[in-house]
């Protein structure tokens, strides 16, 4: 009969509105700034650079081998090379990045700087609310602004942290076998001269 | 009955207080300040109403769709609308460079004007007429008819492909729904002899035992009524014939290049638009301003009025939250298939319950013919069209 679909979904509607009143599942709405959802462990926003231990300058993972600035497809990461040379988590000495910007109004968060990073250095924030009153110099994050801690990556994002951490640390041991190897060579070598 | 007098006051306290105000004038001043004093109660009074019924209308929609609704500006979001309306005051108003600037400006106004008008025959209370025409119920439809020019003089006058298209449709729907408006409205003419709009109320402010002699009791009422209710929300452009300004279509339809106040101004003159509508439907078909029953006559008749036009308002805003906007094709075939041939034949049920005197025969022939008529009609014209599976030439 003409009209029985309009009846069936104005019953409908009315079920709604009454209904929204009295079950709470029904209202999904979550009312943003007072109530807020965890961040999903796979969201990403912007990147950031992670650093290993208290001191974020001493501890920088980044090499500035700067691929990651030829890579990025809207250029918004600028690297300045250092002059001289540091030693890093395994003890080789290493350039470091003097100056390292990223400008998240040009980012698009496409996270390939992530993927072709040899060093696990720079990773995505899940970070959002950004927003600020000058739209040119506080959307330019500099080193500073970007270096976060490995604690806080392993916080954000537990699984993907745990795979990294395991694969520095068998870097590492990789790398101290290594140091050893070339170390009893070297005294093998010296006994040998000297024999 | 005999009333106290503290009910019989309170029901003509606007009408006193107006007597109050104006004896304080000169005898020669006092009936045009009389008239002043009603036309300014009518202006502030329904832009306050349209004002209140923007927030019930987000809120009872949003809760139609299980959303919470403005709940930001005072207590529960009831101070939205004096957000909106600063909103709207203080935003650039653009007139496009190649519109036509005099037109463009006059729109909104005669629209906002015109719709105004309609409130000068609507009885919204015992004694509460601003003028008590003879044919108020034609004053009526001239002035709402008027609207239509506005919508047209807008599209027109923008320079817009999507306000072009907009009027166009606009104008093709009122006329279509402006024909079965009339018609489902002269049944009630037909049967009370008169066009005077307070004659309609009287006629219907009887009871029998307690029940009201309201048209839409009848079934040449109820079914005038539904064709009146489906043609006004063509009229006032409300969902599910909003295509005049279907958004997902035509940007905003005539009002495109409309901003700020002018805006605000399309806005208001839709809503006050609707208001007299439900307005003039409340008085033709549900008995005005009379009490539901006769033991609540007590309640004073204005109560009565805004309450029967607040209800229909709610049922506006429940079909905007259920119906899907109609196709162009769909609007047309049920005006002219549908609403069209119902409201015609509406007219012989009603000379046939004119002429068939009291008895319980003419209500079941009146039922009757007309439930066969929906019946028939429904199946043959508005069934749904079986039209196959799509097949595409090119887009393979």
């Amino acid at each position: 009969m003409l009209g029985e679909g309009i009846l069936k979904g104005m019953a409908e509607t009315a079920k709604n509105f009454f209904g929204s009143y009295f079950s709470a599942e029904r209202l999904t709405t979550v009312e943003y700034p007072e109530q807020r959802i965890a961040p999903f462990e796979a969201a990403r926003v912007f990147p950031f650079l992670v650093f290993d231990g208290a001191d974020y300058e001493s501890g920088l993972r980044c090499v500035a081998c700067q691929i990651c600035e030829k890579e990025c497809p809207p250029k918004c990461i600028f690297i300045e090379k250092s002059k001289d040379k540091k030693p890093d988590a395994l003890g080789r000495l290493q350039f470091y990045p003097a100056r390292f910007d990223i400008d998240i109004s040009v980012c698009m968060s496409c996270q390939i700087c992530v993927e072709v990073c040899p060093f696990e250095a720079i990773k995505m924030d899940t970070e959002y609310e950004l927003s600020t009153y000058d739209r040119f110099g506080a959307l330019l994050l500099d080193r500073k602004q970007l270096a976060k801690s490995n604690e806080y990556y392993r916080q954000i994002h537990p699984t993907e942290a745990a795979g990294v951490d395991a694969k520095l640390a068998a870097e590492k041991v990789k790398a101290d076998a290594k140091v050893k190897i070339t170390a009893e060579a070297k005294t093998a070598a010296i006994a040998g001269a000297g024999a | 009955m005999s009333q106290s007098p503290f009910f019989v006051n309170l029901d003509q306290i606007f009408v006193l207080l107006r007597h109050w105000l104006v004896s304080f004038l000169p005898a020669a001043w006092q009936p045009a300040a009389g008239v002043l004093l009603s036309v300014a109660t009518i202006v502030c009074l329904f832009p306050a109403l349209f004002a209140l019924t923007t927030v019930f209308e987000r809120k009872g929609l949003a809760r139609i769709q299980n959303r919470l609704g403005p709940n930001r500006v005072g207590p529960f979001g009831f101070f939205q609308p004096i957000a909106d309306g600063i909103k709207s005051l203080t935003k650039e108003d653009i007139v496009p460079l190649s519109a036509d600037a005099a037109v463009h400006f006059l729109a909104p106004v005669l629209l906002v004007v015109t719709v105004f008008m309609g409130f000068a025959v609507l009885p919204m209370g015992r004694n509460m007429v601003l003028v008590d025409m003879d044919a108020g119920l034609l004053f009526y439809f001239a002035m709402g008819t008027s609207s239509e020019l506005a919508v047209f003089m807008a599209g027109w006058s923008s320079r817009n492909k999507y306000s072009l298209l907009g009027a166009m449709r606009a104008v093709a729907q009122m006329i279509s729904y402006e024909v079965p408006l009339l018609l489902s409205s002269v049944v009630v003419v037909m049967i009370t002899g008169s066009l005077s709009l307070t004659k309609i109320v009287e006629a219907q402010n009887h009871y029998t035992w307690c029940l009201p002699h309201w048209y839409i009791f009848t079934p040449w009422g109820f079914a005038g009524f539904l064709m009146y209710a489906i043609a006004t929300t063509a009229e006032t452009n409300r969902s599910p014939f909003d295509l005049p300004e279907g958004e997902s279509e035509l940007v905003a339809g005539y009002h495109t290049e409309y901003s700020g106040f002018k805006f605000a101004l399309f806005f208001l003159g839709e809503y006050v638009a609707m208001f007299s509508i439900s307005g003039l439907g409340t008085t033709l078909f549900l008995g005005g301003w009379s009490a539901p029953f006769s033991f609540l006559t007590w309640v004073p008749s204005w109560i009565w009025f805004f309450s029967k036009l607040m209800l229909s308002i709610f049922v506006f805003i429940w079909m905007r939250g259920t119906l899907p906007r109609l196709r162009q094709d769909q609007l047309m075939n049920f005006a002219w298939k549908f609403v069209l041939p119902m409201c015609l034949l509406n007219l012989l049920v009603t000379g046939l319950w004119r002429f068939m005197g009291d008895g319980w025969l003419r209500w079941v022939v009146c039922s009757a013919i007309l439930l066969l008529a929906y019946a028939g009609l429904g199946l043959g014209e508005m069934r749904r069209q079986r039209l196959g599976k799509r097949s595409y030439r090119y887009a393979e």
